[in-house]
């Protein structure tokens, strides 16, 4: 396989993989970090890579260990994630203020959610995957993953009603 | 109604029973201007759904083409080197050592000739000395003619 076929064959969900890396790891370049290594392990691997039925839930699940690792190796090095690129709503308009932080909220919502609830809420919600897949990607029963999104979809709104309720925003 | 259909669908989508299509049609209706009051709430959460998808990875990808250095690529013929050699210095050296003994052998057989050849000598020379002692005989007998004389 040539550079530019991988390239042709990994550009329509590279960049799932990375909004995957980031729902993850949170820090932007954690993500990108994550996803080049993914990227290149498929690419180390492309001599066998016919052989994988679906490549793009394969280069998935290879970027959901990958993180997963990642986090743990971390928790247990007692080190706290490096994430300083909150996006910033620097607008003079109120309004505009508004909007993004109520959007905001969800991602902070889901920032506090359990891995396998946000990788599911991400899949689901966010890059529209059916069941099967998600499955897949997750190695997960499809049973398993319907349960996963609705307890995450309930919590999302759980927190945004607290939030709607006191008024912030 | 379509508010109807909409709550029906968030109810449902709390479940995690809506399909794909569903959830777009949720995610088109909370993108509108207009949202009833009370699914006001939900709006947030859509509209970062909708939002999430922009952003890209924008790193460069440092593929090689050739990941295997030139020793790697080589190695496995590396064997095949080695086996060939071996076999080469078995066949030359089984040559020189059949050589080494015919030459053993016909020093031995040399060694032989020369030594029947030298035995056939020594025969001669004792027979020779056999006649000198009738020689000896003689020198005796004349001896005593002249010790008489």
């Amino acid at each position: 396989m040539q550079q530019s076929d991988f390239l042709k064959m990994v550009t329509p969900f590279q960049d799932k993989l990375y909004r995957m890396a980031k729902r993850l790891l949170v820090s932007r370049e954690e993500a990108e970090d994550a996803t080049q290594e993914v990227l290149l392990k498929l690419w180390s691997k492309k001599k066998t890579i016919g052989s994988y039925r679906n490549i793009e839930a394969f280069a998935m699940t290879m970027t959901k260990n990958f993180c997963l690792d990642r986090l743990k190796s971390k928790q247990a090095g007692n080190l706290k994630l490096v994430h300083s690129n909150y996006q910033e709503g620097g607008t003079s308009l109120q309004k505009q203020v508004e909007a993004v932080d109520s959007v905001d909220w969800v991602r902070k919502i889901m920032e506090e959610l359990p891995e396998q609830q946000k990788m599911v809420l991400q899949l689901r919600d966010i890059e529209e995957y059916d069941y099967d897949e998600i499955a897949e990607m997750l190695e997960m029963k499809p049973t398993a993953v319907r349960v996963a999104l609705s307890r995450a979809r309930k919590a999302v709104r759980e927190k945004l009603m607290e939030k709607h309720n006191y008024g912030i925003g | 109604m379509e508010l109807d259909n909409i709550e029906r669908l968030l109810e449902k989508y709390f479940e995690a029973k809506t399909t794909v299509a569903e959830e777009k049609v949720l995610r088109a209706y909370f993108s509108q201007e207009k949202v009833a009051a009370h699914l006001e709430v939900y709006r947030p959460m859509f509209g970062y759904f909708s939002q999430g998808k922009t952003e890209q990875f924008t790193k460069e990808l440092p593929l090689k083409e050739t990941s295997k250095g030139l020793f790697r690529r080589l190695y496995p013929w590396l064997s095949v080197a080695a086996v060939t050699v071996l076999m080469i210095g078995v066949y030359f050296g089984k040559k020189r050592y059949d050589q080494q003994q015919l030459e053993k052998e016909k020093a031995q057989y040399a060694y032989q000739e020369t030594k029947k050849a030298l035995s056939l000598l020594a025969d001669n020379f004792s027979r020779g000395t056999e006649k000198v002692a009738y020689l000896n005989e003689f020198v005796e007998a004349k001896e005593k003619i002249y010790n008489k004389n």
